[in-house]
């Protein structure tokens, strides 16, 4: 059989960098195959997607040697709208990708273009938006959807060309848990049922595991590390080297000091054998022992009986009631648009609940404006760049102090500490356009911490961050968590961060809170994961399967034990 | 003016006319005069205009300008509409010349784009504005070259403070991080 | 929210929903020329009580646009003082008399005057309720797809499209970097000087515009990648065919415009003048 996309001694280098960012690519992927491609930030396996689909070179120009076919094509000849026959590209950003002012004009756009006739069109919609479950969705506006469903619509957008390849990038960035298990699931339908070849890029590998891949490519500095199926490489020290996080069972299974063999079908936990290895787990568990609990502190805040509603009558937030310890690192979990990000704009005061109070450090609030909340809590949002608001770091780090009015003296003095504090020192009198996007977060971290506030409030701090950065971004909180006792809160969809770097989570469904525990008894609760989408943790199966009934008792000695491994220096991240 | 107009183009036009519409609500009054307010919608307008050229420039004000009103205001005042475009097409032209994107917006490229800034906002306000609506209205002359001449200074304020710091960013993005150097 | 007195368009089912977005748009275009053109005052009623008429058939709702409404209101009320005073005697010029019925002096108030601005009065309304109804009537995707058939091009019908397909989220990203800069100090308050206001408006408009030029980058990428632009047309799945109801308010409007500007223009001048 002929491969359907066939890299030979490729290598690629963009026209405005100094180094090839391929490096003698040789790749062999053939029709119907469906093969995972991973590696850190920067690696290049986003280029080689683009190379697929022809953005490379038309959009992002560079020179290149050696020869790539894609269905008997070479895309820097055939041009974008050529490969756009074959080649359908699923983008990260779903907001991005969705052009149409409803969904059925978003899914019809690529037959627009084409000049179909509008009744072949109405035909052709209705087809694939069947085939991806937005059929009652047609006439809805991309505002009154959620993030799985944006995705279902680009989905439905590039099948309805009828391409051979689909392309995802990224396709678990954006989405809670469960959504994006539902996504795993539905492209897993579209390989069989369309027979497409199917290429996912994307650094969650255990999510993309979810269901069967035929093989996984890791590219690592330009280069394919590479290229095997999955129960092989699983059971390789390749990911580890490269910075990508393994499936937490293998990890656990490691530390238990199994030696994991590709016949015991690591792919899925379900499948696993692990009759060798119940043994080793269960000696593991018995041996770790789990440290005192930490005891009650005074609350630093306290969230009494909280309503909203934006219409009344349509309550956004009902009965909200829990307490955040001083000094605790906690998470606010739950599914998209379940109403956590109300609650962070209710307790810095953008919008005033309906009924109940939020307390500080013991007294209401409530009179205090937005500014002073400020001073106290601090927000950090996801996107750093709409936050920057300062072409350099020491002035935007700076902001927040000079419009309070403090002295040039102490602002100076205070920034150059926040700076050193962060790391940032040397990079002072840069731009912040130079810097990259996890340093950038950091530069908005410190220009909250530099005005002292108690408590720090981050929206998804890591969302679409490697392994490598993920790991940094959060040593950093958990630094100045442990160093200031800065009392942090997350809100988040990465069940990772929550259970490695969270003492509780507060769990939000449907406005409701419906649990209010630690993430191992949350993670490891059916019924609270599937009310809040969450996807239970696979350490729970990996406990079941290992006749250990006890399953958040050993996800919590896995999550102790990983915390000291790091803290003995034996980081499992490469060093770049 | 050699920019061809593709897909960038055609989308820069329509983000670029939602955040004008969208920032038709966020402007500092500094009198009760109809129509004269800092608005910062001009900035958004004047930076498009000097990166993407006269005619996504003049695009975005045009369309930007009576679809804010109409969503806004339910009425589009015409006369008020053209001079927008106006003025998108005069800072627009030279665009080339002010380097933003090669990073090159310095000193004597500040000069150049308030020059034009004020020249483009003078003909659009002093005399397009009031001529037009003294043609469509029949509006007396002295109140609506007045409107005018407030308008005129409410918009070079904001192009020229406003849109001068948005550009000097902007070509800073374009500049080589290899001539950086770590400090201790 | 902020983005809650924006007017929007609203399904419902009456012959004016029905028509093609262009046909409303000619419609609009030719009704507000005329308005502007003609400052006959018997022309211009007639203009109004057609105009609040189509307004009454399209089953447009009070709550819909009352806060516009009354928006336009006292903007027209301050416009008709403005007038007056920067031009007490606007009128005369105009109608050549002057007929003196309160106050002397510079500001006195005559007949002409009042008679002037009623009319600037009536040139407002005449096109407000067709602008109103323009917007509340007409689906943003069949009128993108309909600018085709004016032999507009493609690429500026669409870029309306993504102009209305983004305002919404701007309009959050807006919300939400307003308020996270306000949560570190930077308050719009009206009581600090000028230039200071003008630093902090920077402060939101900065990354509000510098993500949206990343922005700006997805979307010609994703449009790119599923073909737009390929050939010298496209269809659209939108796209509404011209029915006789279209053409009949097409050819309405036109003859009524000639009809309007032949009476206007018949005695040399737009202006009716009663006065003499």
């Amino acid at each position: 059989m002929t491969p359907i996309i066939e890299f030979k001694n490729y290598t690629f280098k963009y026209r405005s960098q100094a180094e090839p960012t391929l490096l003698d690519i040789n790749l062999a992927i053939y029709p119907g195959e469906k093969v995972l491609i991973v590696g850190p930030s920067g690696s290049g396996k986003s280029t080689l997607a683009h190379c697929v689909n022809g953005m490379v070179p038309f959009s992002y120009p560079g020179e290149s040697t050696g020869t790539l076919t894609v269905n008997g094509k070479d895309p820097a000849k055939t041009g974008i709208f050529g490969m756009s026959k074959s080649v359908g590209t699923v983008l990260q950003d779903t907001d991005g990708q969705f052009i149409g002012l409803t969904v059925a004009e978003d899914v019809a756009f690529a037959l627009e273009n084409d000049c179909v006739e509008q009744k072949e069109m109405f035909r052709r919609v209705d087809e694939v938006a069947e085939t991806v479950d937005i059929k009652k969705l047609l006439d809805h506006a991309p505002t009154e959807l959620s993030g799985g469903q944006k995705q279902r619509v680009s989905m439905a957008g590039v099948l309805v060309d009828d391409v051979d390849i689909l392309l995802f990038d990224e396709p678990l960035a954006n989405l809670d848990p469960a959504t994006g298990k539902r996504a795993i699931d539905l492209i897993d339908k579209i390989h069989r049922e369309e027979k497409k070849t199917v290429l996912i890029i994307e650094h969650r590998l255990e999510d993309v595991l979810y269901r069967d891949v035929d093989r996984i490519i890791v590219i690592g500095e330009g280069r394919v590390v590479a290229d095997q199926k999955p129960d092989d490489l699983l059971v390789s020290d390749v990911l580890i080297k490269e910075g990508i996080r393994e499936p937490l069972y293998v990890t656990a299974l490691k530390h238990a000091g199994c030696q994991i063999k590709a016949s015991d079908l690591p792919q899925h936990i379900e499948t696993m054998r692990l009759e060798e290895h119940k043994q080793k787990v269960q000696e593991w568990y018995s041996h770790v022992t789990l440290p005192e609990p930490k005891h009650e502190k005074e609350a630093a805040l306290e969230i009494l009986d909280l309503d909203f509603s934006y219409i009344s009558g349509n309550p956004v937030l009902s009965n909200i009631r829990f307490r955040v310890n001083k000094g605790e690192m906690i998470s606010i979990v739950g599914k998209n648009g379940a109403g956590k990000s109300t609650l962070s704009s209710l307790i810095c005061g953008f919008i005033d609940p309906d009924r109940g109070k939020i307390l500080l450090n013991g007294s209401d609030i409530a009179d205090r404006s937005i500014k002073e909340r400020g001073e106290v809590i601090g927000l950090v949002m996801q996107n750093p760049n709409q936050m920057i608001s300062k072409p350099m770091i020491f002035d935007e780090v700076a902001l927040g102090l000079s419009v309070r009015g403090v002295p040039e003296e102490e602002i100076k003095e205070r920034v150059n500490e926040t700076l050193k504090i962060c790391g940032l020192y040397p990079f002072r009198n840069w731009p912040v356009s130079a810097l990259s996007f996890g340093q950038k977060k950091r530069v908005t971290i410190a220009s909250i911490l530099v005005m002292n506030p108690s408590v720090i409030i981050l929206d998804e701090p890591t969302a679409g961050q490697d392994y490598r950065h993920y790991t940094e971004i959060m040593e950093f909180l958990k630094d100045i968590n442990e160093k200031f006792g800065i009392t942090i809160i997350m809100i988040t969809h990465d069940m990772h961060l929550m259970l490695e770097y969270t003492d509780r989570a507060i769990v939000i469904a449907d406005g409701q809170l419906i649990a209010d525990d630690t993430p191992a008894n949350v993670l490891t609760n059916e019924e609270i994961a599937d009310r809040a989408y969450l996807k239970k943790t696979s350490l729970y199966d990996l406990a079941v399967k290992c006749g250990i009934t006890d399953a958040s008792g050993f996800a919590d000695r896995f999550i102790y034990f990983e915390r000291q491994v790091r803290e003995n220096g034996r980081v499992q991240t490469s060093d770049v | 003016m050699n920019q061809k107009f593709g897909i960038k183009q055609v989308v820069a036009i329509g983000i670029g006319t939602a955040l004008f519409i969208v920032l038709t609500n966020a402007q500092v009054p500094f009198l009760i005069v109809p129509n004269t307010a800092l608005q910062s919608r001009v900035a958004v307008l004047t930076f498009f205009s000097a990166i993407y050229g006269p005619v996504v420039g003049a695009a975005i004000g045009l369309i930007g300008h009576a679809l804010g009103d109409a969503l806004f205001y339910g009425s589009i005042w015409w006369s008020w509409v053209f001079p927008e475009a106006v003025f998108a097409i005069a800072v627009g032209l030279f665009s080339a010349k002010y380097k933003v994107k090669a990073g090159g917006f310095g000193g004597k490229e500040i000069v150049l784009f308030n020059v034009v800034q004020i020249i483009g906002n003078a003909v659009a306000w002093i005399l397009c504005a009031p001529i037009l609506d003294i043609l469509i209205y029949a509006e007396p002359a002295g109140k609506v070259f007045g409107q005018g001449a407030l308008a005129f200074v409410g918009n070079i304020v904001v192009a020229g403070v406003l849109g001068t710091l948005l550009l000097v960013a902007y070509s800073k993005v374009g500049a080589k991080s290899g001539s950086l150097t770590k400090e201790n | 929210m902020a983005g809650s007195r924006l007017l929007t368009y609203k399904e419902k089912d009456t012959w004016i929903h029905r028509l093609s977005g262009v046909t409303k748009m000619l419609f609009f275009l030719l009704w507000s020329i005329t308005g502007m053109l003609t400052y006959d005052t018997r022309v211009l009623l007639v203009m109004l009580v057609f105009s609040f008429v189509i307004f009454w058939m399209s089953k447009t709702e009070w709550k819909q646009v009352g806060t516009v409404f009354k928006f336009i209101l006292f903007f027209l009320c301050l416009n008709l003082l403005a007038v007056y005073a920067f031009a007490p005697h606007q009128g005369t010029e105009i109608y050549g008399t002057m007929t003196v019925l309160a106050f002397s002096g510079r500001y006195s108030l005559t007949a002409e005057q009042l008679f002037y601005e009623f009319n600037i009065m009536l040139k407002y309304l005449t096109v407000t309720p067709v602008v109103l109804m323009f917007i509340v009537t007409t689906n943003p995707s069949e009128f993108a797809a309909s600018l085709s058939r004016l032999g507009i091009s493609y690429n500026v019908g669409y870029a309306i499209a993504i102009a209305l397909r983004y305002v919404p989220d701007v309009q959050a990203d807006f919300t939400k970097i307003k308020h996270a800069q306000e949560a570190r100090g930077i308050e719009m308050s009206s009581k600090t000087s000028l230039w200071d206001r003008l630093k902090k408006m920077s402060m939101i408009i900065f990354p509000l515009l510098f993500s949206s030029m990343d922005r700006i980058d997805v979307v010609s990428n994703a449009m790119e990648l599923r073909g737009f632009g390929k050939h010298k047309k496209r269809t659209w799945y939108m796209g509404k065919k011209l029915a006789l109801n279209d053409y009949l308010t097409i050819a309405f409007v036109v003859v009524f415009m000639v009809a309007a500007l032949t009476i206007t223009f018949s005695h040399g001048s737009r202006f009716y003048n009663p006065f003499v």
